[in-house]
């Protein structure tokens, strides 16, 4: 009879299907950081002058920025000069329709299984694609500016909604915010932009498919969502990567804008390569993510976070307006040498604000897993509710989960919950499970399943699937 | 032909011998139960037929309806339609008692090459037997023993033998913590469950649960080793006399 060990050695052993590497001619600036690099970008983008000036006070801003040391991650000094911050795929023309893209980049996606085809329709997701650096494609588009509804990529929206752009951009996560937001903001490339006008629901998920192809690219995207008064949209976001052995920089801003009586729904599956198992390759995820809330507005973050080798997010939720509600719903699993330090901050200003956050972190292997939250309820703050679950479940005895929760209350009528809880897959469960005639691996899924339920209720539909697949890969044959 | 045959087989945790030659015969539809003191082994020998990783088989053999029982993984075993109601059964947040137990239904019917049922046939079934342990409409729905009394978590185990409906059952003092009224909604339970097809290996300290459960045989363990055996009246005597007499003789 095998051993259990040896079962889910063989399970561990699983490659990242999503390695690939596109062979596709790319128009690249040449590697570093410098005035005339920033400049660059925003010429080859051929944006307004308002445009370049925000990203060299952003940059300027950087030079005087030292890198963050406080998160509970460990990698060896990254050389911001061995960087190359722009890389796109080259076109030959200005692409009128998807028959125009590329059609490799088009066969990678489809490898990849993101609807970029219009004859996908019934999916009834939109799509923007992002390729390294450059928005590929933008599916529906017609169909939702009949509602009003802008949903494009950066650059364009930059040349078409310069005014939503200057009035927005920088206005929720500010050019000084921090190392890798300024960073992102002097040398961002695309991205991906939404505008869902007053009273609007827009009609289907709006999804952005993220891409890194070419070697030593840094990746840095921005994504501006604004949902106007009473508006509601639900949008989400994949991502995934070559095998490569070098680490790559993925260094992203999300800005959420929720006007007055909005809703905006974000999710996340992410699944950028996290290195072999003895920790060699693998992508550096240092995003910023952050949301403001108007008076009733309502955001929520769901994410699951199964790859990369560092993740360094903190998806926020800013209670401006009172009676306004965040969320933050994540999974978040780290196997192999995989590290994560991630949470959420929760900053209650208006009255009567309430969030809650649901945290599940999962160890295996020798990963290692941080929740670092902060809820900060200000003094005007009066009658803000929080509740906080974080909980950790470890596999195996090599892997480690760590809690660091900061909670300020600066008023008498608010109320902060906090519970945690830390656990370990047991032999006893698992041998129930065998004993009933379930296999190992099946039991192994079944037990996160049921842990992450809570964070997998709050996605949509087809994302939970294959949320709860991509669990299941990562983690077979953690058990032992 | 008998559908358990243990012979001479010999068990320890952790470099100690616990069990030291074991020999029991189990023909389809009889009920035999085991007794004996705190530490003569009762519990290893539940959890060694059952196939847990923690106990090491140092020796003997075990046939069940023909195979080398030892050589089956745990979830194989229970597959061929071993099942074992645990005396202390874990707790599943999260998984919901009708998802885990469509999942075990599924993985028996897969190992035997049957199709798998879908949710409305497994719903039906599983209503039949959740009255037979007079169980409340609420229960698949909450998770696997999360929040259960000790009644509940007993009565879920033998609802699952039900749905499961193994050849062979080994209840593993099931009767402890349980009141009396729990005790005889589990005890009929497992008195509906008889049948000519299946055997029941009843595992437990006190006497108690046999006046409920009447079983065919009775077996006392003492150190490792079977001392006695007899019919139903041998239970009578060792809850009269206690176990002492036996361990002398054992010794």
């Amino acid at each position: 009879m095998p051993t259990d060990e040896g079962t889910i050695e063989t399970l561990a052993n699983q490659e990242y299907k999503w390695g690939f590497v596109t062979d596709i001619e790319a128009d690249a600036l040449p590697k570093g950081l410098n005035e005339d690099i920033v400049r660059a970008i925003s010429k080859r983008k051929n944006e307004p002058e308002f445009m370049t000036q925000w990203r060299l006070k952003a940059y300027r801003h950087w030079l005087t920025m030292t890198e963050p040391k406080w998160p509970n991650v460990k990698y060896p000094k990254i050389d911001f000069q061995d960087v190359i911050y722009y890389s796109a795929p080259k076109a030959k023309k200005q692409l009128k329709s998807l028959d125009e893209v590329d059609p490799e980049l088009l066969r990678t996606y489809e490898k990849l299984g993101v609807p970029l085809e219009e004859q996908k329709i019934f999916a009834g997701v939109a799509v923007d694609a992002v390729f390294d650096s450059v928005s590929v494609a933008t599916t529906f588009k017609a169909k939702l500016a009949e509602m009003g509804v802008i949903f494009c990529s950066f650059s364009e929206a930059v040349q078409e909604h310069p005014e939503l752009i200057s009035k927005y951009l920088g206005s929720v996560v500010p050019y000084s915010d921090n190392f890798y937001a300024t960073l992102n903001s002097a040398v961002f490339s695309d991205g991906s932009f939404c505008y869902v006008p007053k009273g609007v629901r827009c009609p289907m998920e709006l999804s952005t498919y993220f891409r890194i192809n070419a070697k030593n690219t840094g990746q840095f995207e921005r994504t501006l969502i604004i949902a106007d008064e009473g508006a509601y949209v639900s949008y989400l976001e994949g991502c995934t990567a070559p095998m490569r052995d070098e680490n790559q920089l993925h260094a992203a801003v999300v800005e959420l804008v929720a006007l007055k009586g909005a809703q905006i729904k974000y999710s996340t599956v992410q699944n950028w390569y996290p290195g072999d198992k003895e920790g060699k390759g693998g992508i550096y995820n240092f995003v910023t993510k952050r949301g403001k809330c108007m008076d009733s507005a309502r955001i929520s973050w769901t994410q699951v976070e199964t790859g990369s080798a560092i993740t360094w997010k903190y998806p926020s939720v800013i209670l401006q307006g009172d009676n306004s509600i965040g969320e933050f719903y994540s999974v978040a699993l780290t196997n192999h040498m995989q590290q994560a330090d991630t949470g959420t901050k929760m900053i209650h200003i208006g009255k009567n604000t309430r969030s809650t956050v649901v945290s599940k972190g999962i160890s295996a292997g020798k990963g290692q897993n941080t929740y670092r939250g902060l809820i900060k309820i200000l003094k005007n703050a009066t009658n803000a509710r929080n509740y906080t679950q974080c909980d950790s479940l470890l596999l195996g005895d090599k892997c480690g989960a760590h809690t660091f929760p900061y909670i300020e209350v600066r008023n008498t009528s608010s109320k902060a919950e906090h519970e945690a809880s830390t656990s370990k897959i047991g032999e006893d469960q698992l041998f129930y499970c065998k004993q009933r005639g379930i296999s190992l691996e099946d039991a192994v899924n079944m037990i996160i399943n049921g842990f992450c339920k809570e964070v997998f209720r709050e996605l949509p539909m087809e994302f939970a699937v294959e949320a709860q697949k991509l669990l299941g890969v990562s983690l077979e044959g953690s058990v032992g | 032909m008998a559908l358990v045959e243990i012979k001479n087989l010999e068990a320890a945790v952790g470099g100690k011998p616990i069990l030291k030659g074991i020999d029991l015969t189990i023909n389809p539809g009889e009920v035999h139960a085991i007794m004996g003191p705190n530490g003569s082994g009762k519990s290893t020998l539940s959890s060694v037929l059952a196939g847990r990783e923690t106990y090491t088989v140092t020796g003997g053999s075990v046939l069940f309806d023909g195979k080398d029982l030892l050589d089956l993984s745990p979830e194989e075993r229970a597959c061929e339609g071993l099942f074992m109601a645990f005396q202390y059964p874990v707790e599943i947040p999260g998984v919901t008692t009708s998802y885990f137990l469509k999942a075990a239904v599924n993985a028996i019917r897969k190992h035997h090459g049957q199709d798998e049922l879908d949710a409305m046939d497994f719903l039906k079934m599983v209503k039949e037997k959740m009255a037979l342990l007079e169980m409340d409409k609420t229960f698949l729905n909450r998770s696997v023993n999360e929040g259960f009394s000790g009644g509940e978590k007993k009565r879920n185990e033998i609802f699952q033998m039900a749905v499961l409906n193994p050849k062979f059952a080994i209840l593993d003092e099931t009767d402890s913590g349980l009141d009396i009224d729990a005790l005889k909604i589990v005890a009929n339970g497992v008195n509906a469950l008889r049948s000519p097809e299946r055997a029941i290996l009843v595992v437990t300290h006190y006497q108690r649960l046999l006046d409920y459960i009447v079983p065919d045989f009775v077996h006392v363990l003492c150190d490792g080793r079977i001392v006695k055996s007899g019919g139903k009246e041998l239970a009578l005597e060792l809850e009269k006399r206690g176990y002492a007499w036996l361990e002398t003789a054992a010794a």
